[in-house]
């Protein structure tokens, strides 16, 4: 009888374990929104919380920090189909393209389209680019648009005002060209005992930017372009060209020590405090800048030149885009809470609470003071979601160590690129 | 009698299945599963393809950079074995015989292996910075500014300076273990020994040692295990210094985080593995062998 009764005990206990593990009842009037936007969190919960009171309808943003955890999280919930309403996809083009033929993102383009396209006119095109797939596109997803840009940003060189001035450089002229660039940078380290440049090259995205304007500067996106179809071997005299860009700085001594080891908030934190002459970063840093030291003086310029051969771009358009779940009950109530969010006035807002870009057109006056200028460049902006192909995680992290060798004083540009084609071949097979 | 047989084998069972559970959930299914996974390529969202063996092809004969990173994470281990727990024995065997202070010892060397291994990590960063590095500075200041170097991105002192953060975090918790190896040998053998004529290093060859071999072996294994899965100090510390100290777990890490790759990381996860479980055997048998030798294990 004993026995029996231990049996039924372990049954209970076990469904009920089991039942404790069920879905919660879902809310049909709360949409959850999972973001990385750390800087812009109190922004928008502010926006949720005036949502709420318009439409009754409660919206909660999750924040996950920082976005490389984000980021494999979003892919974790895909992979195990538990994904929250709205969400953005941190991840190139191949993976945004595996989200839609796994049907987890549903296709905007009708919600865009309607009211004769209303939506989507409002929206520079170059941010609805990147969340885009045009048709008989090489990533093999279906044409459409499949996220909501919320904002942009574009990646530029920042300056320090202040310490042109204590050089006796005119603090309205930037460098235009690499030599410039780096004379400016000596003479200000020389003067103020600072750093020349520093940037976040520990995070090897930073390097990867970078190297993509000035390669695209060298050889024209054309070019650039055909070395990623693999048309055009790593190793062509132009690509080294560039490389050899990274071992100029290195030599001219303008590089902040260990360079390749610092994180981007790290070089964030060391621009804001004065300490460095040049930084390279997104336009989200005029927030983080504000932050960090609110009397700081400096200004945004594009990219140093190294050719005039062909026109500088600047790495842009893509920002923050937050896409619907397809198999979200509350579909439709999200899509209408990213057309509430994309809608001028709350545009307006987070410009101005989060000093970035919106990702719709806005009269200049509404955009933050540093960067009314850096709209105009939104025009010359490349990002590899809009390119044909996106080029092997393999060979972009060969590139990548490569130039932090190159910069550490390692391995000279040919190695490198030597190097890098020897993974590309192995990859391409 | 058969049912209260069955009755107390199932009783019995019971309290091993909570534990039996756990080990097939979250130990057992995740090792097949990564090998399931390391046949095939994708990004596990919409489709992977099978490539059968592929991944192991590339991992063992093509990869480079994957066994640079094994020769990294050797490399700290070798240093770990001797230097960390040479260190350990040589203070464990010196507090041991300090009964009244051992205490504080134990709790000062072992503040480390508590401590987080990131703020380790950027705290030696901080100090072993080329400029303004603190470590640099003091180097001059004691006239050895000739020795100051670029600890963190040399090609030559990138990885010692990673193993010897590495070790000098890690020898507290050697410490610890070896000490409380050495409080169970009892001191009549040492006695015994001293009344037949044993100097110091006799007791310490015949004694000391052989009774030792136990936890040495054990903690010969942790280190390995251990060492070889060193990862986020290094993340904190140098972030892989473009690869000169890149170990197989940050690789993995970064290969997985790009989520292209999924397949692939769970092949070099899997080799990791399968040489960390071969390496932990090795030594297991080694350190049988020469319990035997000692006569510590009947032959």
């Amino acid at each position: 009888m004993r026995f029996y009764s231990k049996i039924i005990c372990l049954i209970v206990v076990s469904v009920l374990f089991v039942s404790g593990c069920g879905k919660k009842p879902e809310q049909q009037n709360k949409l959850v929104v999972w973001h990385w936007l750390n800087d812009r969190k109190d922004a928008l919960d502010q926006l949720a919380e005036k949502y709420t009171e318009q439409t009754g309808i409660e919206v909660e943003f999750k924040l996950f920090f920082p976005p490389d955890i984000y980021a494999q999280k979003v892919i974790a919930a895909a992979r195990a189909g538990n994904l929250p309403d709205i969400f953005g996809i941190l991840a190139e083009k191949l993976t945004i393209a595996s989200f839609v033929q796994a049907g987890h993102i549903p296709n905007l383009l009708p919600y865009m389209n309607a009211d004769y396209g209303r939506w989507k006119n409002s929206f520079y095109p170059q941010t609805l680019d990147v969340v885009s797939f045009q048709e008989n596109n090489t990533y093999g997803a279906p044409a459409g648009i499949y996220g909501v840009p919320i904002d942009t940003a574009i990646m530029q060189f920042v300056y320090n005002k202040a310490l042109f001035k204590k050089s006796g450089i005119d603090p309205d002229t930037p460098p235009t060209t690499i030599n410039e660039f780096i004379n400016y940078a000596n003479v200000i380290r020389k003067d103020s005992h600072v750093y020349g440049f520093t940037c976040g090259w520990g995070e090897s995205w930073m390097l990867n930017c970078l190297v993509t304007e000035w390669a695209i500067n060298v050889m024209g996106e054309e070019k650039f372009l055909k070395t990623i179809s693999g048309e055009i071997p790593y190793t062509d005299e132009e690509w080294i060209e560039v490389f050899s860009l990274f071992e100029k700085l290195r030599r001219s001594g303008i590089l902040a020590p260990n360079v390749t080891a610092l994180y981007n908030k790290e070089s964030e934190d060391s621009f804001a405090r004065g300490k460095a002459a040049f930084s390279f970063n997104g336009s989200w840093s005029v927030n983080v800048y504000r932050q960090l030291n609110p009397s700081l003086d400096y200004a945004f310029f594009p990219l140093p030149a190294v050719s005039t051969k062909h026109p500088v771009k600047v790495w842009g358009g893509g920002g923050s885009s937050f896409m619907v779940n397809a198999k979200s009950p509350r579909k439709e109530k999200a899509i209408n809470f990213l057309k509430w969010i994309t809608a001028q006035q709350q545009q307006k807002f987070l410009a101005k609470e989060t000093n970035n870009l919106p990702a719709i057109r806005l009269s200049k006056e509404d955009l933050p003071e540093m960067l009314q200028t850096t709209i105009d460049d939104l025009g010359k902006s490349t990002h590899p979601n809009v390119w044909p192909h996106n080029e092997d995680s393999r060979v972009i992290e060969a590139l990548n160590k490569g130039l932090q060798q190159v910069v550490m004083g390692i391995k000279t540009a040919q190695q490198i690129a030597k190097e890098i084609q020897e993974v590309n071949i192995r990859v391409s097979k | 009698m058969t049912e209260y047989t069955t009755n107390n084998r199932f009783s019995s069972f019971s309290f091993i299945i909570p534990a039996l559970v756990i080990f097939a959930v979250f130990y057992l299914y995740p090792f097949f599963y990564s090998f399931a996974l390391s046949l095939y390529e994708g990004d596990g969202i919409s489709t992977m393809r099978f490539v059968g063996l592929n991944n192991y092809k590339t991992a063992l004969c093509l990869d480079r950079e994957w066994w640079r990173s094994m020769y990294n994470g050797a490399f700290i281990t070798f240093l770990a074995l001797t230097l960390q727990n040479i260190l350990a024995f040589a203070l464990a065997l010196g507090v041991n015989k300090t009964v009244r202070t051992n205490k504080i010892y134990c709790t000062v060397f072992f503040i480390l292996p508590v401590l987080s291994e990131i703020i380790i990590g950027l705290l030696m960063r901080e100090i072993l910075k080329s400029d303004p590095g603190v470590f640099n500075q003091i180097l001059g200041k004691i006239g050895l500014g000739g020795f100051a170097s670029n600890w963190l991105e040399g090609e030559k002192t990138a990885l010692l300076t990673t193993a010897l953060v590495h070790c000098w975090r890690g020898f507290g918790w050697a410490f610890v273990i070896i000490l409380a190896g050495l409080q169970t040998i009892p001191e009549q053998l040492y006695e015994a020994a001293r009344i037949d004529g044993a100097n110091a290093w006799h007791k310490f060859t015949k004694i000391t040692i052989p009774l030792l071999m136990p936890v040495l072996s054990l903690v010969f294994i942790l280190t390995i295990l251990g060492t070889m899965q060193v990862f986020t100090m290094i993340l904190a510390l140098t972030r892989g210094a473009g690869g000169l100290t890149e170990v197989p777990v940050m690789r993995i890490y970064n290969h997985l985080r790009g989520g292209r790759l999924i397949g692939y990381a769970c092949t070099e996860g899997v080799v990791l593995g399968v040489i960390l479980i071969a390496v932990s055997f090795v030594t297991l048998y080694i350190s049988k062998q020469m319990r035997k030798h000692y006569g510590v294990l009947p032959n």
